[in-house]
Formats: structure tokens, sequence, C-alpha cells
């Protein structure tokens, strides 16, 4: 009995794994919005819906496979993405934090109950573009999709640490993130490199969703609530604005979520996520890769 | 003098008024002049000015932002209701014992949390109301996932009228009183606040522990109006209808407040014909509202600002009675 | 600028404001529901919310009863008309709901399917002595006062009661089956899904079988890895997941991907196509539920439902589609048989019901005003529900 508890141990945490990475994937882009707009934009999980309905679409209206869908959501939700900020957000900038966060969520209900009425509540159902091949590790299993999604995710996330790090688009988006008004005042257009951080975001969210879709082949209008509140809880958790911060949180919720699912209740499994939430933000609130800043007057 | 004299006399008015909205509005009950439908928003409209009101005295007038009110609605729902169905306690007495759990619980997240500020603590306090509904769907005595049903239905639109009457003077007492003005200086700026020897941890926790207990107050007469407690009444969403009344109304503003209320429960009301776009609209309203008057109806202004005005006026004062929160 | 804003504010509240008159107008005058040329019934579903994929197939099976009967003629020379208000998956928002269908002047109602919802919306209706009738609810207090242990007079369903599938199930897996160690995997958001786990785990307990485990996850979860890892290791030969769809054909897919093997059964929350396209055709293989209906019975009334279904929505029926059609079909009966739309003609038709045949089946309705009919089995064969097992009502 006990190594059939240490094999339940140690599928917890594969499973655990291909649920966090799916929360990374929509944490990088909540990390990176609010890093540099400091929003916490509610909507962010209904871009990540918007993003498994366009892979729903061209999967199979168009019969496309995996790879073309993920790039033609990552490319419709990141255009989705652009125009949000620019209609809704843009005017904002300058509001207080309440009235944006109002917006975010009232762009959240919009999106979610104008997709409601055009494409029906009814559960959509994602055809099998993946093999569903599984792999033994001793007792241990893993599948071939758990393992795409993981790919994906790191793939992707790498991608973006490039981008970040080493373009100058990159060193923009860090400098606006810095100090917003000195980056304006050195000549870099802030518009443009918000656009940027939209687009970037709302495409990885697409991903996501897509990835989601893929996996759990089920997806609905009201699928992003969860996952994007849980995303943020990633977000802060590695420390907001830090992409690798974003994925580790991620990694760690979903880990977290599994064993709590698999040796308590899985009832519980939301309230061990928020419960974490409190306590980062009470032990150390910049989050596990942040650094300490005091306030000053 | 002069001040609190008109001040008193200003009260009085209120009160004067509220006593003959009563009556109108109880007639027109009684007399079956309101459809049965517009009653029952006429309660829910009492018992959201009630939740606006103590949710502006913690985000507007304290300033300390929470997304946490339906949990606090959902605690004093189920402990008034418990008191009443297994221990028989009288209604008033149970809504009490209700708006006091939630007051402790208010206190006990209250601690913590509120060492953290902006959105830090909009997220906590959304985790805090969530932890409070997933704990009640897992206990089973009171109903869990099915809700606890069978609450008696005590609530009548006198309890809740009044109820609410109580509630705005206190609010509007308390806010006037050096408790509520240390509040508002945490508002302000905190790090001057507490150079001023202001507690902001005090005011803080206060301003929480006075909006929970109201809060619970509504959840009981909720809960006993609808003889159901479901924790599907109580999710994050219901907060965030909450802190919208209190955004449309004005941050900071009580008669924003008592406005954003009404408005939104109207609205929502009148949109039950068309459930198919109901929440389209709202949220259209939502986003609109913000696009083209983010700081709500009333700002952080009074109504009564013009009305005392005109009687300071009148009386020759001089000054005029100090109004809530001018920027 | 400035002048376009304020006129773009002000044109958005003239639209509120112009909305909000026409609901005040609209409550305003509660002509009764059988003057005119119509007859009013109302819906109190749940067509947002959480649970708006089943308010949603409700909705469309109540509209294809009432186009079929309005296009035969109607039901003593008038049409029907819907009345369709939403009751947002919120117990308060259902009985708001049913508030204003009393308002509208409604003969009857068709009350919530989820029972929390139907539980807030029947003490309004039946204290304006409409009857109503819940398609789908199972809550026994529906129809039956918690504290006095009276019947509810104007309150029925279209279903049988969690005692009774939970039964007709542990009996099937238990003599049929011949399974010993069930473990059971509820849906702790729904009370149906408790209500089915509790009386199957009564029946089966007392057939001799063993109960190994009993797990629970929430409505809207979709990983269920954790969960199942730790069934895979209780070692049971059959699973019971009494749950909605949506969950279970996730739950069968992620635990044949997982490798277990053993069959599946769970109640008539699990009909739906949208099973099957979730679940994969194969992962179904060996999976058994409990049913009012068999489609692919050589039942006339099933599949001239079904058709006329697909052909108004392009998708299947689920089972809240099937009871809200009956539902409504049952209501027209009941007011042709009784020759009058009066609201209390029609409890009193209701009460005195004989039997009606629709597309889940003959029916009756017992002393306490749930439906009586006989309950099938059905198994999964390549994608597609067959006819396993009849078991008729005692």
């Amino acid at each position: 009995m006990d190594s059939g508890i240490i094999v339940q141990f140690f599928q917890q945490i594969i499973n655990g794994i291909s649920l966090g990475s799916i929360y990374a994937l929509i944490a990088l882009g909540y990390t990176m919005v609010y890093g540099i707009m400091r929003l916490i934009n509610f909507a962010h999980g209904d871009i990540y819906m918007l993003g498994a309905y366009v892979g729903f679409f061209v999967t199979t209206q168009l019969q496309m496979g995996f790879f073309p869908a993920l790039i033609c959501a990552m490319v419709v939700i990141g255009i989705t993405g652009v125009l949000i900020e620019k209609l809704v957000y843009k005017p904002l900038r300058s509001s207080s934090k309440i009235s944006i966060l109002i917006t975010a969520i009232g762009m959240s209900l919009f999106i979610e109950y104008t997709t409601m009425y055009f494409l029906t509540p009814q559960p959509r159902t994602f055809p099998p573009v993946l093999p569903n091949t599984i792999f033994h590790l001793g007792d241990i299993i893993v599948s071939f999709q758990q393992l795409v999604i993981l790919g994906s995710t790191v793939v992707l996330m790498l991608l973006l640490w490039y981008i970040v790090q080493y373009t100058k688009m990159g060193k923009a988006m860090r400098a606006v993130s810095y100090d917003t008004d000195a980056a304006l005042l050195m000549g870099i257009n802030v518009d443009h490199v918000i656009s940027f951080t939209f687009a970037l975001g709302s495409a990885l969210a697409g991903a996501a969703g897509v990835l989601v879709g893929i996996y759990y082949n089920t997806i609905d209008p009201l699928m992003g609530i969860m996952p994007g509140l849980k995303a943020f809880i990633a977000a802060v958790l590695g420390g907001i604005g830090i992409i690798p911060g974003a994925m580790m949180g991620g990694l760690i919720l979903g880990v977290v979520e599994a064993l709590v699912s698999g040796f308590i209740s899985s009832t519980f499994r939301d309230a061990a996520a928020f419960g974490i939430l409190i306590v980062i933000l009470l032990i150390k609130p910049t989050g596990l890769l942040g650094k300490n800043e005091t306030e000053k007057v | 003098m002069q001040i609190i004299k008109s001040l008193r006399k200003y009260d009085l008015a209120l009160i004067a008024a509220s006593v003959v909205i009563f009556a109108v509005l109880e007639v027109l009950i009684d007399m079956r002049l309101i459809s049965s439908f517009w009653r029952l928003q006429i309660i829910l409209i009492g018992i959201n000015i009630i939740l606006a009101a103590s949710l502006n005295l913690i985000n507007g007038i304290t300033g300390q932002f929470s997304l946490g009110h339906a949990g606090f609605m959902a605690v004093g729902a189920y402990v008034s209701a418990i008191m009443s169905m297994w221990y028989d306690l009288p209604f008033g007495m149970a809504l009490l014992i209700g708006g006091l759990a939630a007051c402790l619980i208010g206190v006990l997240i209250g601690i913590p949390t509120l060492r953290l500020d902006g959105d830090y603590l909009a997220i906590a306090t959304l985790g805090m109301g969530e932890i409070i509904r997933i704990c009640i769907l897992n206990i089973q005595a009171v109903g869990g996932a099915s809700g606890l049903t069978g609450i008696p239905r005590n609530t009548t639109f006198a309890w809740v009228f009044w109820i609410m009457i109580i509630t705005l003077f206190f609010l509007k007492n308390m806010i006037n009183s050096t408790y509520g003005r240390s509040c508002i200086s945490v508002r302000e700026n905190a790090i001057a606040a507490a150079a001023m020897g202001i507690n902001t941890t005090f005011a803080k926790v206060l301003a929480f522990a006075i909006g929970a207990f109201f809060a619970g107050l509504a959840g009981g007469l909720f809960s006993h109006y609808f003889s159901i407690a479901h924790p599907s009444s109580f999710t994050f969403l219901n907060s965030y209808n909450y802190l919208t009344m209190v955004v449309l109304g004005g941050l900071g503003s009580m008669t924003g407040s008592i406005t954003g209320a009404a408005l939104i429960t109207f609205i929502t009301a009148a949109l039950a014909d068309y459930p198919e776009v109901r929440m389209i609209i709202y949220a259209l309203c939502l986003i609109l509202l913000m696009l083209f008057r983010p700081q709500g109806l009333f700002g952080s202004q009074e109504g009564s600002l013009l009305l005392r005005r005109l009687i300071n006026r009148r009386k020759e004062a001089g000054t005029h009675g100090k109004t809530l929160g001018n920027q | 600028m400035k002048h376009l804003k304020k006129i773009l504010f002000a044109s958005a509240a003239a639209v509120l404001a112009a909305s909000a008159l026409t609901g005040c107008g609209g409550s305003g005058g509660s002509s009764s529901g059988s003057d005119g040329d119509t007859i009013k019934i109302g819906t109190d579903l749940e067509m947002t919310g959480n649970q708006a994929a089943y308010g949603a197939d409700a909705m469309r099976g109540a509209q294809l009863a009432v186009d079929e009967i309005n296009k035969a003629g109607g039901v003593l020379g008038k049409k029907l008309e819907l009345v369709s208000l939403d009751n947002k998956s919120e117990p308060s928002e259902a009985a708001s709901a049913a508030q204003k269908l009393v308002d509208e002047g409604v003969v009857a109602v068709v009350a919530p399917n989820m029972s929390s919802n139907a539980l807030a919306a029947v003490p309004i209706l039946n204290g304006a002595k409409i009857p109503s009738i819940s398609p789908g609810g199972t809550n026994p207090k529906i129809t039956v006062d918690e504290k006095t242990g009276k019947v509810i007079p104007y309150s029925y369903r279209a279903c049988f009661i969690d005692p009774y599938q939970g039964k007709v199930m542990a009996s099937f897996v238990a003599d049929k089956l011949q399974k010993k160690r069930v473990a059971i995997l509820i849906d702790n958001s729904s009370d149906y899904a408790k209500g089915l786990a509790k009386f199957f785990t009564d029946a089966f307990t007392a057939k001799g079988g063993t109960i190994v485990g009993t797990e629970a996850y929430l409505q809207k979860d979709t990983d269920f890895n954790a969960t199942l890892t730790k069934i895979k290791d209780l070692n049971p030969d059959f699973i019971y997941v009494p749950g909605y769809y949506q969950e279970v054909g996730l739950i069968v897919k992620q635990a044949r991907a997982m490798g277990i093997d053993v069959p599946f059964g769970g109640g008539d929350g699990w009909d739906s196509p949208t099973l099957a396209e979730i679940a994969g055709a194969d992962a179904l293989n060996g999976t058994y539920y409990s049913n009012h209906y068999a489609i692919q019975e050589d039942n006339k009334t099933v599949m001239d439902f079904v058709n006329a279904y697909k052909a108004a929505n392009n998708e299947e029926p689920g089972v809240f589609g099937a009871l809200t059609y009956d539902t409504i079909k049952l209501l027209a009966q009941v007011i042709k048989d009784a020759g009058s739309a009066d609201p209390q003609k029609i409890a009193d038709g209701l009460a005195s019901l004989k039997t009606f045949s629709g597309v889940t089946g003959d029916m009756s309705f017992t002393d306490t005003h749930d439906a009586k009919k006989a309950a099938f089995i059905l198994t999964y064969k390549d994608g597609k529900p067959v006819f396993a097992d009849k078991i008729s009502a005692d």
C-alpha cells in the first residue's frame, strides 16, 4: 500500500504539472499586462475562452490540424486583445483604479454573454487533433497531450522571455513597466508598447485556450472565469510582472490543486488556491521571485 | 452651534421624509397598487441599498478595495437563518446575531488582509469571499450545495425599510464622527494619516467590521425573504454587482450608493423581459458608464449638499455644513 | 468632443430609461392569461449563469412543444404563448422571475430544473395558486412541504425522484452486472447528484455490496485526474457518477486515459449527445445510465421528437429538452381535458390526471406529485446509447 501512495503522489504531480502549465500560459499574459498597466484584466480569462472557440472553428470548420489552429487562435486573439485595449482600456488609462477594474468586469461579462448569445451556452467538443497515446513510466501514466501542453508552454515562455529580454520592443516594455512617464520622456511610444503587450498577452491566452480545448476537449462560454482567477493567483504567487514567476506560480498552483484534490478533497481545491494567494500576500506580497519595495509618501 | 442645530434639523427632516416615504410605499403595497413583482423589487432595492451603503464605507470612505462583500452577506444569511430555524429566536434577534457573526468574520479577515492595499487587497478579499462560500458549500449541516431551505419568511417591507434607514443614519453619523474622519484620512493618504497619529489599521478594521455587520444584516433579510440561502447567491459576481452599485452612484457618496443600488436593481428588473440580452446590456452599461462618467453619478459629493446649502443660507449661518469627502 | 460625450451619455441614459419604462408598463396590466387569443404559459429557466447549457436545452424543448401545438391549431382554439424568463441559475432570481410570471398572468409555469431554484420559485407560485411543473427538479421538497410534511397543492414534477432512480441503478449493478465493489464520484454542487448517490448507496449496501469510496467534484471542474488517481487506487469494479454530462464526459475520458477500464454508471444527467463527443465513443463502451426514455427504442413518439428537435435546432436533445417538451405537452393535454385554461382548473386536472404519454414514457402522478413512469437502463455502444433494460414503475 505504501508504494501505492508514492505512485499516487507522483501521478498527482504529473497531473498538477499539466494543469499548472495551462495556468502558467494564462498567467504570463496577466503578468505582462499588470506589469505595464497596473490593470487586473478580469477579461483575460474570457479572452482565453475566445481563443478556445477560434481553435474550435479552425479545427472543425476549416478542418485544420493542431499547429494551424494554435497559430490562427494566437493571431486572431492577439488582434482581439489589441482592439479591446484600444476601444475600452485606452480611454481610461488616466482614470482611477476602481473604474478601470469595473470596466474590466464589464468587459468580461460582455464577452461571456455575447459569446453565449451567438454561440449558445451549449458546450462544444473539440475533434481529436492530437493522438491519444499514453506512456507508462512504471506505474505512472503520462499522455502525449500532457507532454504537448507542457512543451508548448515552455516554448512559448522561452519565446516571450526572448522578446522581453533581447528585442528592442522588449526593452521598451521593461522601460514602460519601470516608469511610464520616464519612458515617455525617453521617446518611447507608450501607446504602441501597451498595445503590443496586450497583443502578446492575449495571443498566449488564445494558445492556452486551444491547448485546453484539445486536452479536455470541451469548451463553453463561461469556461474562462475560474482559470482567469487562478491565473491571476499564479501571477501574484510568482511575483507580478515577472515572466519566470508566472510560469513557476502556475506550476506550483497546479501541483497544489492536484495534491489537495488527491489527498484531501477536490471540493476544497479552489479554497486551497485562494488560501495560497492570501498566505503569499501576507508573507511576501511581491511574490516568490519579487523584490521587496517599501512605499514612500 | 449653528451648524449643529442645522444638522439636527436636517436629521429631523430626513426622519420625517423617511416616515412619509414609508407610509406612501406601504399604502401602495397594501392596496396592491404595485404589482407583486415590483413589490419584490422594492424589497430587493432596500436590501441592496444596505449592501451598497455598507460597502461604500469600506470602498468609498476608507478607500479599501474590497471585493468580498457577498461573503459577509452569506455569513449573515446563514447564521441568522440557523438562529431562527434551530433556536427559534425572534427575527430581530436572529438578524442581529447574523450581523454580529459577519462582523466577527470581517474582523478576523480584516486584521491580516488590511496590511495589503489596492489591487492586492481586492484580490485577497475576493479570495476570502470565495473561501467562505466554498466552506458553506462543504458544510452538510447547512445544506451544502443544496442550500438551506425552509427558512421562515419573516422579512417584510417594514423590516427592510427601517433597517435600511437605521443603516443609513448610522453610517452617516459614523462618517461625521472622529472615527469616520480618520477613515477618510486613511483614504486620502494612509501614510500621512499615520504620521498625524491616526491608527490607520484600527480605522481600516473598524470600517471593515461595520461594513461586514450591515452586509450580514442584509444577508439575514435576504435569506428570510426568499426562504432559501444558497451558495450561488453569494458568488464573487454578486460582490462585483454591489461594487458596481457603489461606483455607479459615486465612491464616497452615500446618496450615490442609494441611487446606485436603486438604479441597478431597477435596471436588472426592467430587463427581465429580455432574458437573452439582459446581461449584454448590463455589461455595456457598465463599460459606457466608466468611459463617460467614471466618477459615478454623484462623484464623491452628497446629493444633500444643495439642500443643506439652501437651509444654511436661509439661516444665514455664514458657514456651510461640511460635506463629506470633499476633494 | 466634450459635447459628443455628453450626447452619448444622455442617449445611453435615455435608452435605459425607456427600456425601464417599458418594463414597468408591461407589469402594470396584469391581464389574465386566458384572455384574448392566447394562453400564456410561463417558463422560469436557467438561461444564463452556470447551468445555462441545461436551461438552453430545456428552453428549446419548450419552444418545440409550443410550436407543434400551435401548428396543430392550439388548445381550445387558442394559441399557446410562452412567457420566458431567466433565473440566472440563482434561487433569488428564480423567485423574482416567478413573481413576474404571476404578474404577467400566466396560467401555469414550467418551474426551474435545478432543485434549489425550483425550491425558491415554488412557494411564490403556490401562494398565487398557479400550478407549476418542474421538468427535472428531483428534490422531494419541491412538492412536499418540509415542515408540515404535506404535499404542496400546486407543485408537480415531470420526472421520477432520486430514491427511485438510485434504487433502479443499484439493483441493475448488483443483480444484472454482478458487481460488488463500487466507488462513487459525486457532483457536490448538485443536490440531484447527492440524492442519487445517497439512495444508490442505501440500496446497493442493502443488496450486500460495498461502497469502497466516495469522492466529490464541483460543476465546471475540468481536471479530474487527481480524484481519479485516488479512485484507481481503491480498485473498484464499478464507478457510479451521478452527475451531468459535461463533467461526466471528462471523467470517463480521463479515467480511460489513465487505464481505469471498469464500467461506469450514472443517472439521467448523462443523457446528451454531447457526452459521446466529450468522452469519445471508445471510452463510453461499458457505461450504463438510468433514464426516462431510450432513443433507440422503436418508439414513434420518441423518434418524432428527436427528429423535430434536430430539425429545429441542429442539435440533438438532452434530457431536459425531452422533459420540458413533455411538460408543455402535458399542460396542453390537461387544459384541453379541463376545457378551460383557468389556473385552478389546470391544477384540478393535474391532480386527477390518469395518464399522459409523452416522449419520456407513459406517466401519471403519485400522491406526492412526482411522475410515476418506467425507468430505462441504457448502455453505450459505439458512442450511441442503446437499450439495456427497462424497469417498470412499481
